[in-house]
């Protein structure tokens, strides 16, 4: 064993010295994260992809090879193809959030009383437990199941307006089933939104409002000159991120109607072909399927918003030419 | 500002847009109560009253029979305990494994070292729900199918948010520290526990505020791997109410309310640090 200096040294010393120390460290520490990551994480990837090509049942008895079929059914069959078009749905709403909630935010931002409270108020439903937001929403559009004389929560207010109830989960009304689901979406995630749009725009240099206002500007001029292209990179990544967030929806409409009156998303199509069909080749290549989409987003998000660290050259280079 | 405010002449267009913003501030407000305050109604109502009156209707007395029954024999004390033992393993797991990488990581700076950083980066795109198709069975080989073992496992080994927050507040901490404890002869191990650990405090605490909200609210991990009774969570108690065939409304409704009783708590105590912690987190995703 050597030293940096080159002195030749027994096993036990150079432990003792820090490049020794720095083996030994490394192991002790790394050995549990790392050997969870590769049981937890990529050994279930591996077999994720390899069963993708197999018809398989829960337990793995006698797995059939069928190449891509399983893939083939995503694709070809209704049943399968339709969760993507109710994650359109989920896409359309998080649009209406992120501009919600940017409203909000730059309301917020501005002289108001009890900024705190509305604050708080607006956030809190994010840290709420996603089975109670279900229920409570079950309750909002609902009798309730099974069902009770009176209207639920929603029908309710809108008879305090003289309006006749709505059924809101009518089988034979997607539109609306998913819309309502899009809605309790909202509810429950538009607070982080509007926290975060909040730091990103109190990070701009109060100079430039301090000059806004000498110029004369209004609210509506301020909002879209000085605070839509300050935050307009953390808009783009927001939108960016809410396709992800699209095609991964699952708590809300897997409690609220467990996917029945055509609500069902494509992670709940997943969870059911797997666990209640047991068909485990063909949850594989739906997972499989759901990776690839996220890569593809992902990559884009790192092209368009190539991070300090990671394209320094390419970025450089282009300002010099 | 304030007497710049005052010179100036006061435009209607002002007001207009004061009142607005006032509107829709309110507006919000009411979206996201008037859906609770009715579960608060119905909580204390008895089960013929909650049957017979509407949502609006205030209760006839505030008694808290339902909320004694939802805690005792609805077993909502049972996934209050349960959660927090899973939730106190968790995030000492987490702590522990979080920091010991992000030290490696970040302080031993090698080609191996980028490699498992890069292996942890790739780990977050795996989508978590879809996951558990074929993690199911690694967690059933392993026996432990039906145990706490298996959440817990889960949220310390599949956590790689904390790692990156720990590793973002340890860039922070000027290396010169380790230096000069290297100077006094300390070993890793002790720069590790004497000078690492207690400077990444806000990144513990802000750790333990994401890891509590996260697992607090989990439904899935619990739902899969814990059917047995005895190993109810908050969520799978909730769960279990509204999955029966004869549900009793008011009992769920208290259960809903004591459930967000903690989360409340919390909230109303470490505002500042769930605005700014839980922003982080996401940020670094």
């Amino acid at each position: 064993m050597k030293t940096k200096n080159g002195r030749n040294v027994g096993f036990g010393q150079w432990l003792r010295t820090y490049e020794g120390q720095k083996l030994y460290v490394s192991i002790l520490f790394l050995l549990i994260p790392l050997a969870l990551l590769v049981l937890f994480t990529f050994v279930p990837a591996v077999n994720m992809v390899g069963y993708s090509f197999q018809e398989r049942d829960q337990f793995g008895v006698d797995p059939k090879f069928v190449g891509f079929e399983n893939y083939k059914t995503i694709f070809t069959n209704p049943d399968y193809f339709i969760t993507f078009k109710n994650s359109l749905y989920y896409l359309a709403g998080s649009f209406v959030q992120q501009i919600v909630a940017l409203l909000v935010a730059s309301i917020l931002c501005s002289k108001i009383r009890a900024k705190g409270f509305f604050k708080g108020v607006l956030f809190f439903p994010y840290l709420m437990n996603g089975v109670a937001v279900s229920i409570i929403f079950l309750r909002f559009f609902t009798k309730g199941n099974p069902p009770l004389t009176q209207e639920g929560t929603l029908n309710s207010v809108l008879a305090l307006f003289g309006a006749e109830p709505v059924r809101w989960f009518d089988p034979a009304n997607t539109f609306l089933v998913n819309c309502c689901l899009v809605f309790v979406s909202i509810w429950r995630y538009i607070g982080f939104d509007i926290i975060m749009y909040i730091g990103a725009i109190q990070s701009i240099s109060p100079d430039l409002y301090e000059a806004s206002n000498l110029d004369g500007a209004n609210p509506f001029q301020q909002f879209r000159y000085i605070v839509f292209p300050s935050i307009k990179p953390i808009v783009s990544l927001q939108l960016i991120l809410a396709v992800k967030g699209a095609i991964s929806v699952f708590e809300i409409p897997y409690i609220i109607t467990g996917g029945n009156y055509g609500s069902s998303t494509f992670v709940i199509k997943t969870i059911e072909t797997a666990f209640k069909k047991k068909q485990v080749g063909l949850a594989c290549a739906m997972a499989v399927v759901l990776l690839v989409i996220i890569i593809v987003v992902t990559l884009i998000q790192k092209y368009f918003f190539r991070e300090g660290d990671d394209k320094p050259a390419k970025s450089t280079k282009k300002e010099a030419a | 500002m304030n007497s710049e405010a005052q010179k100036k002449p006061v435009y209607i267009s002002q007001i207009v847009i004061k009142i607005l913003s006032y509107a829709v501030l309110i507006c919000g407000c009411l979206m996201v109560l008037i859906p609770i305050v009715v579960i608060l109604l119905g909580a204390f109502k008895d089960s013929k009253e909650f049957a017979n009156s509407g949502v609006f209707e205030m209760p006839k007395s505030f008694a808290f029979d339902n909320f004694k029954t939802a805690f005792f024999e609805g077993k909502v004390m049972r996934g209050l305990f349960n959660t927090f033992i899973i939730i106190v393993i968790s995030c000492f797991g987490t702590i522990l494994t979080g920091t010991m990488t992000a030290f490696i990581i970040q302080r031993f700076e090698s080609k191996m070292t980028r490699l498992i950083k890069g292996a942890f980066l790739l780990a977050t795109l795996l989508p978590n729900i879809s996951m558990q198709v074929t993690v199911f069975q690694i967690i059933s080989k392993m026996g432990l199918y039906n145990t706490m073992a298996a959440p817990i496992i889960l949220y310390v080994g599949t956590d790689i948010i904390s790692i990156y927050i720990f590793m973002q507040f340890l860039s922070q901490i000027p290396v010169s520290l380790d230096e000069s404890g290297i100077m006094d002869g300390a070993s890793y191990p002790r720069i590790y526990f004497s000078i690492i650990l207690p400077n990444l405090k806000p990144a513990v605490a802000t750790v333990l505020i994401i890891k509590f909200v996260s697992i607090y609210n989990d439904f899935y991990t619990p739902q899969l791997y814990m059917q047995d009774e005895s190993l109810l969570v908050v969520s799978t108690v909730l769960y279990k109410y509204i999955s029966s065939t004869k549900i009793q409304w008011e009992v769920v409704f208290s259960g809903i309310i004591l459930c967000i009783i903690p989360t409340l708590l919390i909230f109303l105590f470490l505002q500042k640090y769930i605005y700014s912690g839980l922003v982080s987190g996401a940020v670094k995703e």
